[in-house]
């Protein structure tokens, strides 16, 4: 999916080192050191507790479709309808996305399927976050089927 | 605030809805105030106090010749009126000015002297939510509603029929955007703007502008018009990224503001007479009768199927015909205060009979924000 330059993401010191993480292909949430919390999107602080002592951690990449819509009117940028997606990762925090390598339906796309994370390098800097139905053979022991 | 201390005694919407390209848009916060004041006999050197959202204070107060001791200039998108209103009441009792103007305008359609309010790519939602093709609200306040469908069992069908009964209510109101009734299979057969909400569940994207004026109880009754006592207050923020809301089923903002309200008004779901929920789209009054407490959690889509927010029903919801059949700006809330305020006067084009409490329920930016406002028109 093309990106406008104007939606392109601008970081900011406190979310940097999630973009460094991206364009490395990892998704990096943070960890409280205090009440162990895991929050999304970043910040050098828990907002359970409001610690500053927190930690970088890499996320398994797993999630499932939590909700979405599918934008039946795309800006010129944009080719055809393109569902704008909430997921829910398995270390709980959720994330706006799309879901990519799927027909954008209804029909394909189900609630709590679920789905790994992919890396779309947009340019040099940005690397998008966004997530692919699960092979299913992947999750053939994880128990949390379609 | 102290139950039943202030009064709302101007009201007006501009004098013209819909299409109005030969106004900008502080044009129409003033065409508002100007119909407000000659409503209740006021004029600027009266007003002491001034609140507006999207347009500063500071450029009304000078545009209309205000000078004002006390000045909100809160905006959270669509219910900051709302919330204006709440901290006028609060700053009236404690003596910070004496007679509030709060005004709403918005060339939503038109685009006459609008400020585009720009992405900001630096911030979170700038950085995690947009660059994902979000275009704006029907994206992104849209996004929660698959999750509450599957989880609470509401159908395709209770979501249009909001639009249906809403239109209900259009029918009877001349200044109505649109007034032909509709059925849930015009619903579905309306354009897909962003699945699973048809064209018919969003609301309309017109121009306008409305404005209160608010004083004392003590001095309400040298007014001419009937005073609409505000009976309860509530107001609360959550997240301006919809993808951080909590609970995609319910919004905490509306159970904060909406709980505190009613608290403040002493009374219970059954004493209301009148109900507002802004409806910038279908689903939102199914969140709003759940989330203020009317119905149990996943009741509403068969409340309103059962036809108990229709005409004749027990519980007369958007009278206008609301965001959706009504009018929408933007920034809806004034509209929905503005019909709160007509059922308390006894003047409204769908008038509910012998109504004497009026619950206006109102949000802003997505779930970000809310406000409720409790009317009565019984001291």
């Amino acid at each position: 999916m093309a990106i406008n330059p104007k939606t392109l993401p601008k970081p900011t010191p406190e979310t940097q080192h999630f973009w460094d993480g991206a364009r490395a292909g990892k998704l990096l949430l943070q960890q409280c050191d205090n009440c162990q919390h895991i929050y999304f999107p970043p910040r050098p602080f828990c907002p359970e507790c409001a610690s500053r002592s927190v930690s970088i951690t890499q996320a398994s990449g797993r999630g499932r479709l939590y909700s979405y819509v599918i934008n039946h009117r795309p800006p010129h940028w944009i080719a055809g309808h393109y569902s704008i997606a909430v997921v829910e990762l398995d270390e709980g925090p959720r994330m706006m996305s799309n879901i990519v390598e799927v027909a954008q339906t209804p029909e394909a796309l189900i609630l709590d399927m679920p789905l790994d994370v992919v890396f779309d390098a947009v340019t040099d800097d940005i690397t998008l976050v966004k997530f692919r139905p699960a092979n299913p053979t992947s999750r053939s022991t994880s128990g949390d089927g379609p | 605030m102290k139950s039943k201390s202030i009064a709302i005694v101007g009201a007006a919407e501009t004098t013209e809805l819909g299409k109005i390209p030969n106004m900008s848009q502080i044009q129409l916060h003033a065409d508002a105030a100007l119909n407000a004041m000659a409503d209740c006999g006021l004029g600027p050197k009266d007003i002491d106090g001034i609140a507006c959202a999207a347009e500063w204070p500071t450029d009304l107060a000078h545009y209309l010749g205000i000078t004002p001791s006390w000045v909100d200039g809160t905006m959270v998108g669509g219910c900051s009126f709302m919330i204006h209103l709440r901290h006028a009441a609060a700053a009236i009792n404690e003596g910070l000015c004496t007679t509030v103007l709060i005004t709403h305008g918005e060339s939503g359609r038109s685009w006459v002297g609008s400020k585009a309010m720009g992405n900001n790519p630096a911030s979170l939602g700038g950085q995690f939510e947009i660059p994902y093709g979000c275009m704006g609200p029907p994206t992104m306040f849209t996004v929660p509603m698959l999750r509450y469908m599957k989880d609470l069992g509401l159908t395709h069908e209770q979501l249009a029929n909001v639009a249906v009964v809403q239109r209900e209510w259009a029918s009877k109101n001349p200044r109505a955007t649109h007034q032909d009734p509709i059925t849930i299979e015009d619903v579905f057969a309306s354009k897909m703007i962003a699945y699973p909400f048809h064209i018919l569940e969003c609301c309309l994207v017109t121009d306008g502008g409305g404005a209160l004026i608010l004083t004392t109880a003590e001095r309400a009754k040298d007014f001419p018009s009937k005073p609409v006592y505000v009976l309860g207050t509530g107001e609360s923020v959550e997240t301006p990224m919809i993808s951080q809301m909590k609970d995609f089923t319910s919004s905490s903002a509306f159970k904060v503001s909406g709980k505190k309200a009613f608290t403040e008004a002493g009374i219970s779901h059954a004493d209301v007479d009148h109900l507002m929920i802004y409806d910038a789209f279908a689903h939102l009054p199914i969140y709003g009768l759940e989330d203020l407490g009317f119905v149990g959690r996943g009741e509403a889509g068969a409340f309103i199927w059962e036809g108990n927010t229709a005409p004749g029903g027990k519980l007369p919801m958007n009278t206008n015909g609301g965001g959706l059949s009504y009018m929408h700006s933007g920034m809806y809330g004034m509209y929905a205060l503005q019909e709160s305020v007509r059922q308390m006067r006894g003047i409204a084009p769908a008038q509910v009979a012998d109504a004497k409490i009026s619950v206006c329920h109102g949000v802003g930016g997505m779930f970000g924000a809310s406000s409720t406002i409790i009317m009565t028109n019984e001291k």
